[in-house]
């Protein structure tokens, strides 16, 4: 039985095109306006949402998706809100799938089991957890496997041959590339290095492979989406969502609109990259 | 939600396992850029320690730059105050650069030389670890880079600017709480874009493995010698040792020689803030429970949806909402007893050891202190009690100052 995230990409090598995943975090700015644009990414272009977990410590991020992190918390955002919001996403939307990326503090302290049975029930595809490298595969990893979602897996450009296999083993759904050695949202990582690398990577799976981080507008995700499976961007989403609140933080009429207009220009981009 | 006690093993000494484990602590929870320089650290590590050179090198270092071995000293005139056990001090305060944060940056500097790396970086919180680095830094020619929360940096100028006279650049972290744990993250987060060229000195016995054990080794010095000057000084070993716990570095430095001499009894003291009942502490063991931060499973300060709660304490050394996690396997197994010490404990402490036996205490080892002054007058006189003088006071007066009301 193949995944959501399988037939997905299935379906976007079929069209001859790269895909588009965006991450947003769940609850930012508040609970109500996210749910507002995660239920219209995919009308806006998005073809795999990655939903961020909001976390208070989220070491591996960028100013822009940690200021975005505290916005969901501080508006009351927590696991729970967050499972509530893919199963209200799912009552409507059936195709698109959802990848949870996070840090495994939240998950752990709501528990393994019960996560994995709730986020299963709620319609989650995949997950990504930063902290959580192969070395700690029983933690997460392996019962996620067992309880049928992917479990997609970071490759960074530290990640040489001989460690790679390491990394593939036991990733599923696609590989998410990280193109420079760095956090989200700062260096950008030249096309050629990024060819380079997807190349590298697909010498050692079959698995689609996603490349993220300093992927800021329709051009740079073009030029992701013409050399790898899919394009990821998400500081700027989250970063047009900070620039349309007002100064106490709160989101305005346009909040919505002015995000999913960003998500179009990228879906454009990457939908005529290899025309 | 702390799992039950395992049978005593034969030794608490063995630890951590191949997965850097202490029972379910420990591990190597971080980012997959990190994880290739985890595995060379490590391996690294294991190279020196099986190399005689490195340890002549550390020899040679701690003798004649840090000055070790420290005095240990018998607090008489505290002794007879207390009216109870004997009191004595290590007197790891007499180091080079005012605490035992220099027996770690040593180590760590040496195998940073070791391993061609050009560049360093560290967290502080007080200044103390910030202050160590900058300084090994300087004698071996390394540029080094301090990540200080702002929060410290306005409660620690002294040490800021001791940081800066030593050459190193100090970024204040305005991130999240502006603390010790942002200025953990953001090291973390420059350590991920510079993986390289550079070598991050974690300043305590936490972080991914082999952080833990690594740093608990170079910490060691601090019990191995102890033990040597008690037999010395009294025949036998002491009854009780005590020390203060924020990360807890200078306790599993003192403790960890004596783990398997289950005759002495263990205490290490926490930071008690306000008071643990107002929920204004530091006290990850006895307020907290375990998690996942920093590169290692530990008991943390979290709220129930598993995010971080900023710690509370006087003592900008322990504000830290962690712990290192041979710590939280010593708790479990019931080894090691953890208590709390409150701010105006910790304060009383300070002043009291300032006028009885001229010596100005660090804000950390005021906590340990208030402790001794609990417990040795409940004890009988042929009894000894360690505890663990793990920094100097001086960095502390203008924050002390303030607390009294005295305008410097």
């Amino acid at each position: 039985m193949s995944t959501r995230i399988e037939r997905r990409f299935a379906a976007l090598q079929a069209e001859g095109r790269g895909g588009l995943v965006v991450f947003v975090t769940a609850g930012d700015p508040a609970y109500e306006t996210s749910r507002e644009i995660v239920l219209g990414l995919p009308a806006a272009g998005a073809d795999v949402i990655e939903l961020g977990m909001p976390f208070t410590d989220p070491m591996a991020d960028g100013p822009a998706i940690q200021a975005s992190s505290l916005r969901a918390l501080k508006a009351g955002q927590n696991m729970k809100k967050t499972l509530q919001l893919v199963r209200d996403f799912r009552a409507r939307e059936q195709d698109t799938p959802i990848v949870l990326m996070g840090y495994y503090n939240p998950i752990y302290s709501y528990g393994v089991d019960r996560f994995l049975k709730d986020a299963g029930n709620a319609g989650v595809d995949g997950l990504i957890v930063v902290d959580l490298p192969p070395e700690e595969d029983q933690e997460l990893c392996l019962p996620a496997l067992k309880a049928g979602l992917n479990f997609i897996r970071l490759a960074t450009p530290t990640t040489d041959d001989q460690r790679l296999p390491t990394v593939l083993n036991n990733t599923s759904g696609f590989v998410y590339y990280v193109s420079i050695m760095g956090i989200t949202g700062t260096r950008s990582a030249s096309s050629t290095d990024i060819g380079a690398a997807v190349a590298r990577l697909k010498r050692h799976t079959d698995l689609p492979v996603a490349v993220g981080f300093g992927i800021t507008d329709a051009q740079s995700a073009a030029a992701v989406a013409r050399v790898a499976d899919a394009a990821v961007v998400g500081s700027a989403v989250v970063g047009r969502i900070a620039g349309s609140l007002d100064r106490d933080g709160r989101p305005q009429a346009e909040t919505v609109r002015a995000t999913l207009d960003l998500v179009t220009e990228l879906a454009a981009g990457v939908r005529g990259a290899r025309a | 939600m702390s799992t039950a006690p395992a049978a005593q093993p034969n030794s608490y000494r063995t630890g951590p396992d191949e997965h850097g484990r202490f029972g379910i602590f420990g591990g190597r929870f971080v980012a997959e850029t990190l994880m290739p320089l985890i595995l060379e650290v490590e391996k690294a590590y294991k190279a020196a320690k099986a190399d005689p050179g490195f340890a002549d090198e550390m020899e040679y270092y701690r003798k004649h730059y840090i000055g070790r071995p420290s005095p240990l000293y018998f607090a008489e005139r505290l002794t007879r105050e207390l009216g109870g056990a004997k009191v004595y001090m290590k007197r790891d305060e007499l180091n080079h650069t005012g605490s035992h944060k220099v027996n770690n940056c040593l180590g760590q500097a040496l195998l940073a030389r070791r391993m061609k790396k050009t560049r360093i970086i560290a967290e502080t919180g007080a200044g103390q670890h910030g202050v160590a680095t900058a300084t090994l830094c300087a004698l071996f020619n390394l540029p080094c880079t301090v990540y200080m929360g702002a929060t410290d940096i306005a409660r620690q100028q002294p040490n800021v600017f001791r940081m800066k006279l030593l050459g190193a650049e100090v970024i204040p972290v305005t991130s999240g709480t502006a603390t010790l744990k942002d200025a953990m993250n953001e090291a973390l987060r420059d350590w991920v874009a510079n993986v390289e060229n550079t070598f991050y000195i974690i300043g305590t016995a936490a972080g991914p493995h082999p952080y833990p054990s690594m740093v608990r080794d170079f910490q060691s010095v601090i019990g191995t010698e102890t033990k040597a000057q008690m037999l010395e000084a009294e025949g036998r070993l002491p009854d009780t040792l005590v020390a203060c716990i924020g990360g807890g570095s200078n306790a599993i430095g003192l403790f960890h020689p004596f783990l398997d001499d289950r005759e002495v009894e263990i205490i290490g003291v926490e930071a008690g803030g306000d008071g643990i009942e107002t929920g204004r502490h530091a006290a990850s063991l006895t307020g907290g429970r375990p998690g996942v931060l920093h590169g290692n499973r530990t008991y943390l300060l979290q709220n129930d949806d598993g995010q971080i709660i900023d710690a509370h304490s006087i003592s900008a050394g322990l504000d830290y909402p962690g712990i290192g996690p041979e710590h939280s396997w010593l708790h479990e197994m019931k080894r090691v007893k953890y208590v709390s010490a409150t701010d105006q404990e910790a304060l009383d402490a300070f002043q009291h050891l300032a006028r009885v036996e001229g010596i100005i205490p660090a804000l950390e080892p005021a906590h340990a202190l208030a402790h001794v002054m609990k417990l040795a007058p409940t004890r009988p006189k042929d009894n000894i009690i360690v505890m663990n003088l793990c920094g100097r006071g001086d960095k502390d007066i203008f924050a002390v100052a303030e607390r009294l009301g005295t305008k410097l």
